[in-house]
């Protein structure tokens, strides 16, 4: 455990308000541009169960965007109450490029989502087409600006340091376009498709599963579920090889730009060529050892640098003040791979099935399916703890410390935050992840319903959808969907 | 002269305070419907008054989050400086808009007849506290922050006295009778009927918390005592009580007389009032007493570089919240067959 100081409980805050907080994104990225695919395939073919998939996922869509807007709230103000110094000297670089975040899904949410949710009789198909494009190109801006930040904070460019010790912005192009930016953003954008296909094909697999008896009596399969089932297995086949692929590219950045995070994740301590691969070890940050390692020869520089004998760096070459924490990321880093190859297993799996046409009729496929409906999310949080604390001990990487980074607030504050926090999203995280299940535990149906009936709709703001309570039977001519009346 | 660094601050210092007041009086009507959930027990009536706020709601609280992430875009020294010293009332009013928002959203999925309670009390005491929370934030930062070098220099619990309680009260009052007045203009019948009396007695309260307001606060700093009362300041000043005069005389002839949406534009003329107060006692302080807009300010090249996205965004947002309000005009529930 870490000691209870204010900065250690500050750092807890940030870690659990950010691992709650980015599930949320890298479902509604993700979701977003799948919904925009059904919507294409319906106009295109104009078959049915395109449509009924659409409506079945939107709704879904429309409570986890809640959720991440909620959450996300309480990331952008955290800056300032736990991390004030940083505010105050990054302030300058990476507020513009946050505030251009808000603006554009402000300016996003208040217009197409609205249309997206509630629209598709009052602008018709054509047009709903294209809000549900600009709502997934949104997601993506917003992903844009988030990781341009985020690289920032990695591998800073275009900036001066003041007197006062802030960075000001010398080269705005620099600063958004710097050199982990082009790595980091593919690596998210993927792992959010990667981490929606799989909810959405244990969701299929699931309903697959529970109607199989059915069907073995002689009742037609389910079409909806069967092609969103197939529609997964497609990305886990295609985007999971892609993205190993550019988990390699970005390992070889981090290589160039944070080298002690590379010998923090694979847990060397010399530096050695040709160095073999850690499988699986300890790392003891004091004694400065890996221990119970087992490792294949060779491999750590042909993983690293593409060559037999290549050097790569160990922790020891750092300073150890400089050193990032070896025995969490060696961990995190270990379980996020692991997650992207068995997804990358299932892929060949189902592409396997496929070929032999019975992807529909291996339990045993769609029973790893249901397993695995949370693991891409796994795999992001763990992506993020090694980033993110293969960062430290820096806030902006070389430059400032996270020591230096903290609101001059006491532990007993932080402490009760924290507490508050962990209470209160429990409570709220807890209620909306059922209501959440409880949906995708439902089968789509044919003709399936537009929008829960009944409900009030509002159609601008951070949380559209559904709201409010309207008792059974009441007209709801006040509360129709706003666009093009 | 004047140049970028002079002039970029203070346009965003307006803008700042327009999405601020935006806020302020949007999502005061709503927090202030919520707050009315205690003095409403009967369950139809509470309907119709979600309903009366439920297309609108979390559009008005998307300004916060442009208020807030515009402070770190543009004064990062002033969101460094007052969200740590205001800690204890950001970390609770957040946590209340939360559960409130969440409370909105599932007081009407649950099935049972406590569960529903449970949420009716989450969704009034979160818009209470958040209400609250804000109150105490205002207060707290028009009181002083104590700061040294670049950092906050005081405690955990100094913003806490009775100016601010008071300004917490007064807040919360004072959203209460927006949401009342809201109500006499959205709704019809007993439950319209019921909250023009509210709304009687609370205008009654608020005025009397802006008078209390506005004769401690010059006693707070020797600035805004002379910004107030010395010459050329008092000519700028002293129209601000009597148009305060005249919107209470309206309010009253407006509910006496049965006018359903002249209450709620007076109220909403208070609040407007208050704050032109607070910005002349407070200008160009963005951190009374120590730090001007200009000394928060981020360089020009990032004030620049976001006001360029700003001024093409912030009007398309407005023209789409002023659609949506014209679009779901009208009374609530007229129409509808559960009366």
């Amino acid at each position: 455990m870490f000691p209870l100081d204010a900065f250690h409980l500050a750092r807890a805050q940030f870690a659990f308000t950010l691992i709650f907080h980015i599930v949320f994104p890298a479902f509604s990225i993700g979701l977003a541009s799948y919904l925009a695919v059904l919507e294409g395939m319906w106009l295109r073919t104009g078959q049915q169960v395109y449509l009924d998939l659409f409506r079945y996922w939107v709704k879904i869509f429309s409570i986890g965007f809640a959720m991440g807007v909620v959450s996300g709230l309480v990331m952008s103000y955290q800056f300032g109450t736990n991390w004030g110094a940083f505010s105050d000297r990054a302030g300058p670089v990476i507020g513009p490029l946050m505030g251009y975040e808000v603006l554009t899904a402000f300016f996003l949410e208040a217009g197409f989502l609205g249309v997206m949710l509630f629209g598709m009789q009052k602008v018709g198909p054509r047009l709903h087409f294209a809000a549900t494009c600009l709502v997934a190109v949104g997601t993506l801006i917003s992903a844009f600006w988030i990781l341009s930040v985020n690289s920032w904070m990695q591998t800073p460019r275009g900036y001066t340091i003041a007197p006062d010790g802030r960075f000001l912005p010398a080269d705005w192009l620099a600063i958004i376009f710097n050199p982990s930016f082009f790595v980091r953003l593919p690596h998210m954008v993927l792992a959010s498709y990667l981490s929606v296909a799989f909810v959405v094909g244990a969701v299929g697999a699931f309903h697959i599963l529970r109607e199989r008896p059915l069907v073995r009596a002689g009742k037609p399969p389910n079409p909806a579920v069967r092609t969103m089932f197939s529609m997964a297995m497609w990305m886990a086949t295609i985007v999971a090889p892609a993205q190993i692929l550019m988990g390699d590219i970005h390992g070889l950045n981090t290589l160039k730009y944070q080298p002690a995070k590379i010998a923090a994740m694979e847990g060397d301590w010399d530096s050695s060529g040709p160095a073999p691969e850690i499988l699986f070890g300890i790392p003891d940050m004091k004694n400065e050892v890996t221990r119970y390692k087992i490792e294949i020869p060779y491999a750590g520089s042909l993983i690293l640098t593409h060559t037999l004998d290549g050097r790569v760096p160990g922790l020891k070459n750092f300073p150890r003040a400089d050193r990032p924490d070896s025995t969490i990321v060696f961990f995190s880093f270990r379980g996020m791979i692991a997650i992207g190859f068995l997804m990358a297993g299932i892929g060949l799996w189902s592409l396997f099935l496929r070929w032999r046409r019975a992807l529909y009729e291996n339990p045993w496929l769609q029973r790893a399916v249901v397993a695995m409906g949370p693991a891409g999310f796994a795999a992001v949080i763990l992506g993020w703890i090694t980033t993110e604390v293969g960062r430290q001990p820096y806030t902006v990487y070389g430059l400032m410390r996270t020591a230096d980074s903290m609101s001059p607030i006491g532990t007993v504050g932080v402490a009760t935050s924290l507490l508050a926090f962990i209470v209160v999203y429990a409570i709220v995280f807890t209620a909306g992840i059922t209501y959440l299940l409880r949906l995708m535990g439902r089968p789509p149906v044919r003709g399936e319903p537009d929008h829960p009936a009944g409900q009030p709709i509002r159609t601008a703001g951070i949380t559209p959808g559904p709201a409010g309570a309207v008792p059974e039977g009441a007209s709801h001519d006040l509360h129709r969907p706003v666009l093009a009346e | 002269m004047m140049t970028q660094a002079y002039l970029l601050p203070i346009i965003w210092a307006g803008l700042i305070a327009f999405a601020v007041l935006a806020y302020v009086v949007l999502d005061g009507f709503d927090l202030g419907v919520g707050i009315l959930f205690a003095i409403e027990g009967d369950r139809e009536e509470r309907n119709v008054m979600i309903n009366a706020i439920a297309p609108m709601w979390d559009g008005n609280e998307t300004w916060l989050v442009l208020g807030g992430g515009g402070l770190f875009a543009v004064f990062p020294l002033a969101y460094a400086v007052i969200m740590p010293a205001m800690y204890p009332t950001i970390i609770a009013m957040l946590l209340a808009l939360i559960f409130r928002g969440v409370a909105f959203e599932f007081r009407f999925r649950t099935q049972s007849a406590r569960g529903r309670v449970l949420w009716d009390v989450a969704f009034c005491g979160g818009s209470a506290l958040a209400a609250f929370a804000q109150g105490l934030t205002l207060g707290g930062l028009l009181q002083g922050i104590k700061v040294t070098g670049r950092a906050y220099a005081g405690g955990w619990w100094d913003w806490l006295d009775g100016f601010t309680v008071l300004c917490g009260v007064a807040v919360l009052c004072g959203y209460a009778l927006l949401g009342a007045t809201w109500l006499v203009w959205r709704t019809e019948g007993a439950l319209q009927r019921r909250n023009a009396r509210a709304a009687e007695a609370l205008g009654f309260i608020v005025l009397c918390f802006i008078g209390a307001v506005s004769l401690w606060t010059p006693l707070l700093n020797p600035i805004f005592y002379h910004r107030w009362f010395d010459w050329p300041g008092v000519a700028l000043t002293a129209p601000v009580p009597v148009l305060v005069a005249l919107l209470a005389w309206g309010f009253w002839v407006g509910l006496r007389r049965g006018h359903h949406i002249t209450p709620f534009l007076c109220v909403i003329g208070w609040f407007v009032l208050c704050f032109a107060g607070l910005g002349i006692s407070i200008w160009p302080m963005m951190v009374p007493p120590s730090i001007t807009i200009w000394q928060a300010a981020s360089p020009p090249s990032s004030q620049m570089f976001l006001l360029v996205g700003a001024s093409v965004l912030i009007p398309i947002i407005l023209a789409y919240t002023g659609y949506s309000y014209w679009v779901f005009r009208g009374k609530v529930g007229a129409h509808t067959s559960y009366h």
